[in-house]
């Protein structure tokens, strides 16, 4: 508790102009910051993957298995930052033994097992439902049980259960569209229906966060194809990386004119809160707000994205274009988050001050574990790969 | 002790829990677990009334609160405070609360001269008839009494400050101690013994008016009665029962 004071007396003193005595403490940290980032790789990726099943968008094909494997990987660790934030931690459970129904954070957990099980567990499991009965037969030892237990006791593989197995599939991805939609959607609402808060309360608010969320998962899947490739020793299978690249620039033209529609309204209206909302992000958000969001993580890639489509340019000058886009889409999307979260909470609700927060390395709601709660999901990815390989190349060699 | 005596302790608080454990299963989760013996809250309807014309900025009560509620004494947890406005004849107002008021405040740092009118601020829990911070709890650790009150369980908070980023009016803290949200609940264990709040008990100038809303005659009445009243934020549509006689515009 006297580290806290300390760290509370600190912020005490770097107060600029009025505060209410109990805004001192700054409540959600990194630890929220990620949350919002990991849940929109959830839907990006899974967008990504319906493309390619609902939409027909047959050059991303590559990456469908991996958009499944990749959303989930990272939906395991999406609740993770928020039981490592609450004071309470062994009281999390009450969320879904006694859910207050008018919060919309206790939906959270109805959303959150409603997206896992009835949605991604199952689009893997049927897409993947011949390949485990395959690899059940030809692998030994303990992954021959593990895929045995995998294919929950079916054995059968006639091109009319395949068949069946493609249409749920697809059936799956029909209802999981909108509720990737309703997921990360509703992380905004978590945000936009707060009306005490003038930088969240937003109608746009769970939009916004949609199409970020896209974009993020468009760049993360781009990313982990690109190095797995690289790391495998194969090649990009480039009309792709092409296609990924156009939805990529899509995507953020809509995110950027979302959220340019949202700053140039609040100018305009101008409300009471603007004073001291154009004051913080002149001074406390300026490097996350102006350099990391806009220029480094939104105009630079658009702009290079852009580039690469319009002039004609050889393989290897679009996949480094490729690679750093969605390097920097990452930064961008990683400060929206940052400066959602963060900087909804640097100015007093009084509108007469700006508080601060520094970022603690230890503890557990510090640098460290939000690292960690980053990482894990590409521990997580990796076993998923090696136990359930998403490469078409392999699923080929299976096939034949 | 004999051993006659264990076994007749044991018995009883064997008795006791057959007793309660009914009982606690039966007795949903209500404002009664925080009350007086006795007490019915739906008898009552409570508001807080605030002249500031009459506050002095002493800290008394901010002191009474937090001895009478055991709030940590450090400058960032308060379930009341008081606010002090300097309106000078040119520039930027000035808004400031030194540990919450409770050790008085420093002389102005402006020149008389150039200070057109400065007064006192007492804020606390609005006690709101439509509280965001009970709309956004996802476990109902938070709710309204039926007596209007709102009231926190620091037994069920599962400590996600959701409620603390809802409030528009600075009211919730996190308490470090009991690792729950905190804030006034009118000095709850006081009001259904029919005492008054703490704050309201000393001040020295009688700028806190504690009473019913609905029954008359009692002194919040004759407060709402004889002043214009304000509320602080009224477009957020919380609808506070914290009642504000002579307040300028500029509080927020």
């Amino acid at each position: 508790m006297e580290k806290l004071f300390a760290l509370l007396n600190l912020a005490l003193q770097n107060i600029t102009g009025y505060i209410y005595p109990n805004e001192v403490e700054l409540h959600w940290n990194i630890l929220i910051v990620i949350y919002p980032y990991i849940t929109g790789l959830v839907a990006g990726a899974f967008i990504l993957a319906s493309l390619e099943r609902v939409f027909n968008v047959k050059e991303v094909q590559p990456t469908y298995r991996l958009s499944l494997l990749t959303a989930f990987a990272f939906l395991i660790v999406a609740p993770l930052p928020l039981q490592a934030h609450l004071t309470r931690p062994e009281r999390g459970i009450h969320i879904f033994l006694t859910p207050h129904l008018q919060s919309a954070m206790a939906m959270f957990g109805f959303v959150y097992l409603w997206y896992l099980m009835a949605v991604l567990l199952l689009e893997i499991w049927f897409d993947y439902r011949e390949s485990i009965i395959h690899w059940s037969r030809s692998e030994t030892g303990v992954k021959k049980i593990i895929y045995k237990i995998l294919s929950l006791g079916t054995s059968d593989v006639s091109d009319k259960s395949i068949a069946l197995d493609r249409k749920i599939g697809k059936f799956i991805t029909v209802i999981g569209i909108p509720s990737a939609f309703l997921l990360h959607g509703y992380v905004g609402f978590i945000f936009g229906s707060v009306k005490a808060n003038p930088w969240w309360s937003s109608v746009l608010m769970p939009i916004v966060f949609l199409f970020s969320a896209i974009v993020s998962g468009i760049a993360m899947v781009l990313l982990i194809y690109m190095v797995s490739n690289f790391l495998r020793g194969r090649k990009n299978d480039m009309p792709c990386l092409d296609k990924l690249g156009s939805y990529l620039l899509y995507m953020m033209l809509i995110d950027f004119s979302l959220e340019a529609l949202d700053f140039i309204q609040r100018l305009y209206e101008a409300e009471e809160s603007i004073k001291i909302l154009s004051q913080m992000v002149r001074s406390k958000l300026f490097i996350s707000l102006v350099v990391a969001q806009v220029i480094i993580g939104t105009v630079i890639p658009i702009l290079s994205l852009a580039l690469v489509k319009m002039i004609r340019s050889a393989e290897k000058f679009r996949r480094a274009v490729y690679f750093i886009a969605a390097i920097l889409v990452q930064i961008g999307i990683f400060s929206i988050r940052w400066n959602v979260v963060i900087g909804g909470q640097l100015f007093s609700k009084s509108f007469r001050g700006l508080t601060v927060y520094k970022v603690e390395l230890f503890g557990i709601e510090g640098l460290l574990t939000a690292i960690g709660l980053l990482v894990l999901p590409f521990v997580i990815l990796f076993i998923l790969v090696k136990l359930l390989p998403p490469w078409s190349d392999r699923k080929a060699v299976v096939n034949s | 002790m004999t051993k006659n005596q264990t076994a007749q302790t044991r018995r009883e608080f064997l008795k006791r829990c057959l007793q309660i454990v009914p009982a606690a299963a039966l007795v949903p989760l209500s404002a009664q677990a925080f009350a007086a013996e006795g007490y019915d809250p739906t008898q009552h309807d409570y508001g807080m009334g605030i002249d500031v014309h009459k506050c002095i900025g002493c800290g008394l009560c901010v002191q009474a609160c937090k001895i009478e509620n055991q709030v940590p004494q450090q400058p960032f947890y308060f379930r009341t405070w008081i606010e002090r406005y300097t309106i000078p004849v040119e520039g930027e107002i000035l808004v400031d609360s030194p540990n919450g008021g409770s050790q008085g405040f420093p002389p102005n740092p402006l020149d008389p001269k150039e200070v057109m009118r400065t007064y006192f601020v007492p804020k606390l829990c609005n006690h709101c008839a439509k509280p965001p911070c009970v709309q956004v709890c996802p476990v109902g650790a938070t709710f309204v009494s039926r007596d209007g009150v709102v009231l926190m369980d620091p037994d069920y908070c599962i400590g996600c400050r959701y409620c603390i980023q809802a409030c528009p009016y600075g009211a919730r803290f996190m308490n470090p101690v009991t690792r729950a949200t905190d804030k006034c609940n009118f000095c709850y264990h006081r009001i259904t013994k029919g005492l008054l709040p703490a704050c309201v008990e000393v001040c020295p100038t009688q700028a806190r008016i504690f009473g019913e809303l609905t029954q008359r005659p009692n002194p919040l009445a004759r407060f709402r009665r004889v002043n214009k009243i304000q509320v602080l934020k009224p477009a957020l549509n919380t609808e506070p029962k914290v009642f504000y006689a002579n307040l300028d515009g500029e509080v927020r």
